[in-house]
């Protein structure tokens, strides 16, 4: 159970993760995969960060009332994680099926240890997921992000922006602070744990075309359940 | 804040249980809390162990008045207390869509709340923390659903640890009578969803059997003083009453700083 973030799964199914800070465009890109791999015929689910039912009450009044900690964050994020993992990530592995994920435990990895919690401590959290087959990280400056999020007329969230950690008052200087943490420990998790870097400056259809040449290349493994037409 | 910086790097090189099992009360059991040091603060944490309806709150109540006349500031904490995890816990468990890890996760997320917000800053101020359970009965409860034991501690490696961990004992027949003349079994303190059957009773019995020997397992790590909680509840108060007043009188003893006499009466 400790291993299996590090250990290949063996269900028949294809597990794809996007990982990027917030307005890296990673939602987009994920939305258009999966539209090519359901038009191919291939069945998919996708999963979102923090959508689990069950937590989701817990979480957001943590969050009206400002009162999460870094570790209960943590601690809310990963019980969401496994029950998402139980209902909504083994079975479609198990039936076959393609799985998206959009965020996965490299989101906390980034965004706890930004927050201050060990860095050991959370990677032994989500020790009991299933490693991704591929994992896609979208790279993106900060300015990058921030103009994509103030285009969007998004009011920056205040744990999205980490006003909890009282770096700034001011949103987006506190958003510049605590999302160029989580920009460094997304560096040290590609080489840690193997994640594919996409450019995510470029323009959608090149990101997207690199997407599809990287999931190509595990759809050419093992046969995954096609749908008749 | 170097000073902070000095706490923490010493507390990481003495980690509490793991390689050599040494625990060191009032410091973290494993990584901790790294934005929140606790070295010398003056409290204690005092916790009170046991199977459902073995007489804890009990106990609880009478030490901590027992604690206030000598003039000890007390702090209560205990499961699902936090404000921010008990309405999830309790829908959690009226719906039936827990899974082990989940179950275990949410406990921990009430415990985190709840030493953040209650157990540290109560330390801080020098208060005694009475906790009624720790983090051993959600250890006992998620070993015998069969969660990686290692996993289990190295979640909890950002507990503190207690000062003091009595544990009290029972067996199984003066379990179950005291349950079924109080108030009957309960779904999940018969470990049903472990689904051995339909028998309530069969499964009751079961279930805390196997709970028992997973909190005997955990005595000796842990350091509990194992008390024998079948006897009245006044014999049983006089012996913890005995054995925290012993310790106290140590700690305090031992203290840098001394306090008066006459602030301990009011």
């Amino acid at each position: 159970m400790l291993n299996n973030l590090s250990t290949p799964h063996e269900y028949p199914g294809k597990l794809f993760v996007v990982e990027g800070i917030d307005g890296s465009g990673k939602t987009t890109q994920l939305a258009l995969l999966a539209k090519w791999l359901s038009a191919a015929g291939l069945r998919v689910f996708v999963t979102e960060w923090n959508s689990s039912a069950l937590v989701k009450a817990a979480t957001k009044m943590g969050k009206k009332k400002n009162s999460l900690t870094p570790t209960t964050f943590s601690l809310l994020h990963a019980t969401d994680f496994a029950d998402r993992l139980l209902y909504n990530i083994v079975p479609p592995l198990k039936a076959g099926m393609i799985v998206l994920a959009d965020r996965y435990a490299y989101t906390a990895f980034a965004r706890d240890v930004a927050r201050g919690v060990d860095r050991a401590w959370v990677r032994d959290l989500y020790s009991f997921a299933v490693r991704p087959d591929l994992a896609l990280y979208f790279r993106v400056p900060i300015d990058v992000s921030l103009d994509r999020l103030m285009a969007r007329r998004v009011k920056l969230k205040f744990y999205e922006a980490g006003l909890d950690m009282g770096w700034s008052m001011n949103a987006q200087e506190s958003f510049r602070i605590f999302q160029g943490k989580v920009l460094d420990e997304y560096d040290r998790l590609v080489e840690e744990f193997g994640l594919s870097v996409v450019d995510a400056s470029l323009a959608i259809t090149d990101q997207q075309q690199m997407v599809r040449n990287l999931v190509s290349r595990q759809l050419e493994k093992p046969a995954l359940e096609v749908v008749n037409q | 804040m170097t000073e902070q910086k000095d706490a923490k790097e010493a507390k990481e090189q003495t980690p509490a249980f793991g390689a050599n099992g040494h625990i060191q009360p009032g410091r973290y059991y494993g990584h901790g809390l790294p934005y929140a040091p606790i070295d010398h603060y003056p409290g204690k944490i005092i916790a009170v162990e046991g199977t459902d309806g073995v007489g804890r709150s009990t106990q609880i109540r009478l030490l901590r008045e027992w604690l206030e006349v000598q003039g000890y500031g007390v702090v209560e904490t205990g499961w699902t207390r936090s404000a921010l995890m008990q309405p999830t816990i309790e829908l959690a468990k009226s719906s039936n869509t827990l899974n082990k890890l989940t179950f275990v996760l949410l406990y921990a997320t009430d415990f985190a709340d709840r030493l953040e917000k209650e157990i540290i800053p109560a330390l801080k101020a020098g208060f005694v923390v009475l906790s009624d359970r720790y983090i051993f009965s959600a250890l006992a409860r998620a070993g015998v659903r069969g969660v990686d034991r290692a996993w289990l501690r190295s979640l909890y490696g950002f507990a503190i640890a207690p000062h003091l961990v009595f544990y009290l004992k029972i067996d199984v027949d003066t379990l179950i009578r005291r349950v079924l003349s109080a108030r009957g079994m309960d779904f999940w303190e018969s470990g049903m969803d472990l689904k051995g059957g339909d028998d309530i009773y069969d499964s009751f019995r079961s279930y805390q059997n196997k709970l028992l020997r997973e909190y005997s397992s955990m005595a000796d790590e842990f350091g509990f003083r194992v008390l024998d909680a079948r006897r009245p509840i006044d014999v049983l108060q006089d012996e913890l009453r005995r054995q925290v007043q012993a310790f106290l009188v140590n700690a305090d003893g031992s203290q840098a700083q001394e306090s008066e006499p006459a602030e301990k009466h009011p």
